[in-house]
């Protein structure tokens, strides 16, 4: 986060003056500018800090834009992901651009790495022993793995015997499965249906 | 894989298990290890029977459930001790459902199914796994999406976005690259120390002056390195070698002594 700011303040000083009320259009315009050079999702709100705008206009203007890229049916999306608006390629697109990356899908985590990736996501913050008492199975390689991997962090120890540590997603996690925030995820009596 | 007759295998089902492993293990491999856990386990073989979970019809799932785990101790899995802790449970409440009732229970309607423990906990691990499948269609979906292409900015302070964790991987990384380095190094052909006494005696009779720095640096490993020094400290203490150094905290330079003079 912190170097981003520094860019913030500098790109400040440099158009402050110039522009003091934008157009929607040209807001659009350069909203989609700062979406596509972010290397990560951009929230609205360092949006509206680097613009020196309200964030309410920054807000219309990201949903105008991502309007006009569903309107002419662009190969890219403006899409909200992790709290933040990404500029990407879209789903149906993917066996072409793979054939241009000359990239495959990425190896596939396990099924118990997947398992104990949804209990967290779910319980966070959780123990260890907390997942093992709904998996009924050690975690400790796939927590290890999703410690890797990036997909988890630790969250502080639980106030309780042996101080265990806590985990729960990361912002890569949200990244990772295409989710805007934590409440995205479909709540998991939701899944009661789906058993039997 | 090598495996000895397990001798724990008492029952015809050693010779089953072997027909079996002989058949397709390969496959049958697969699809054991498959399992993530042992409630995974149970549920199949719940589908598999047909059963309903909410009245599993313990005794003839419990019997499934120890041949399963025994496949796989046949096959070579590594069964790992939560699978057994489940075989205690399901032992447990299958001889509890043997037992008779408590009369004096019964009358008040709150006998409890000893079942009732492990059913929830399998319809709470139910949903976990309807979560994770979930979570896979997300990410092979996520997949199907790409962001635009690194600019140069990306990485201008890749520095700061790396956690203790990330260098703790790092290190590991290195000290994994260092352990197969050395597994190289043991694989060579190695100098005995006699062959090094040689080899030593040798330069010195030839270069009358060998320079031990110079003589340790051609090592190249350290087992190499710690036998050259014991050939050093060998060939001093036998041979007509001696040890000078020219001032303190100078070279060593080992020389030969002219015959006569020596020991």
């Amino acid at each position: 986060m912190e170097p981003e700011t520094k860019t913030a303040t500098e790109t400040v000083t440099h158009t402050a003056d110039e522009t003091t009320s934008r157009s929607m259009a040209e807001l659009v315009a350069i909203v989609e500018a700062l979406i596509f050079v972010a290397d990560e999702p951009i929230t609205v709100k360092l949006l509206a800090e680097v613009l020196e705008e309200e964030r309410d206009s920054v807000e219309a203007a990201v949903v105008e834009l991502q309007k006009e890229y569903e309107m002419r049916e662009s190969g890219l999306q403006i899409r909200e992901i992790a709290g933040g608006w990404q500029i990407a390629t879209r789903t149906e697109l993917h066996e072409d651009v793979r054939k241009f990356l000359k990239t495959r899908p990425s190896a596939k985590l396990s099924l118990a790495s997947l398992e104990t990736l949804a209990v967290i996501a779910y319980k966070q913050p959780v123990t260890v022993p907390e997942i093992l008492e709904i998996r009924g199975v050690q975690s400790a390689s796939a927590i290890k793995t999703l410690l890797e991997k990036r997909l988890i962090v630790t969250k502080g120890h639980k106030e309780t015997v042996g101080r265990p540590m806590l985990y729960g997603t990361s912002k890569e996690f949200l990244i990772q499965f295409g989710l805007k925030d934590l409440t995205e995820l479909p709540s998991i009596e939701d899944f009661e249906d789906l058993t039997q | 894989m090598e495996q000895e007759p397990l001798e724990q295998f008492t029952f015809d089902f050693k010779k089953e298990t072997a027909e079996i492993v002989r058949g397709s293990s390969d496959e049958l491999k697969l699809k054991l290890g498959e399992f993530a856990g042992p409630l995974d386990l149970l549920l199949f073989l719940i589908r598999q029977e047909q059963a309903n979970i909410f009245d599993i019809p313990i005794a003839r799932i419990t019997d499934e459930y120890v041949k399963y785990i025994r496949l796989m101790k046949g096959l070579d899995i590594a069964v790992a001790a939560d699978f057994l802790v489940m075989a205690a449970t399901l032992i447990e409440i299958k001889s509890k459902m043997l037992l008779p009732r408590d009369p004096s229970e019964l009358e008040e309607e709150e006998f409890e199914d000893p079942r009732k423990e492990l059913v929830d906990r399998l319809l709470e691990y139910e949903q976990y796994k309807a979560a994770s499948q979930m979570l896979y269609e997300r990410t092979t979906i996520e997949q199907a999406v790409f962001g635009r292409g690194k600019i140069e900015s990306d990485d201008a302070n890749a520095e700061i976005n790396a956690s203790v964790f990330d260098i703790i991987t790092v290190f590991q990384k290195i000290l994994l690259r260092h352990r197969d380095e050395i597994k190289m190094e043991i694989a060579r052909e190695e100098i005995s120390l006699s062959d090094m006494i040689k080899t030593l005696r040798r330069r010195i009779l030839e270069e009358l002056e060998l320079n031990i720095q110079t003589f340790f640096e051609e090592m190249q490993s350290r087992r190499e390195l710690v036998t050259a020094f014991i050939a050093v400290l060998e060939i001093v203490r036998t041979d007509s070698v001696k040890l000078t150094q020219k001032k303190t905290f100078g070279e060593i330079i080992l020389k030969a002594v002219t015959n006569g003079t020596g020991n």
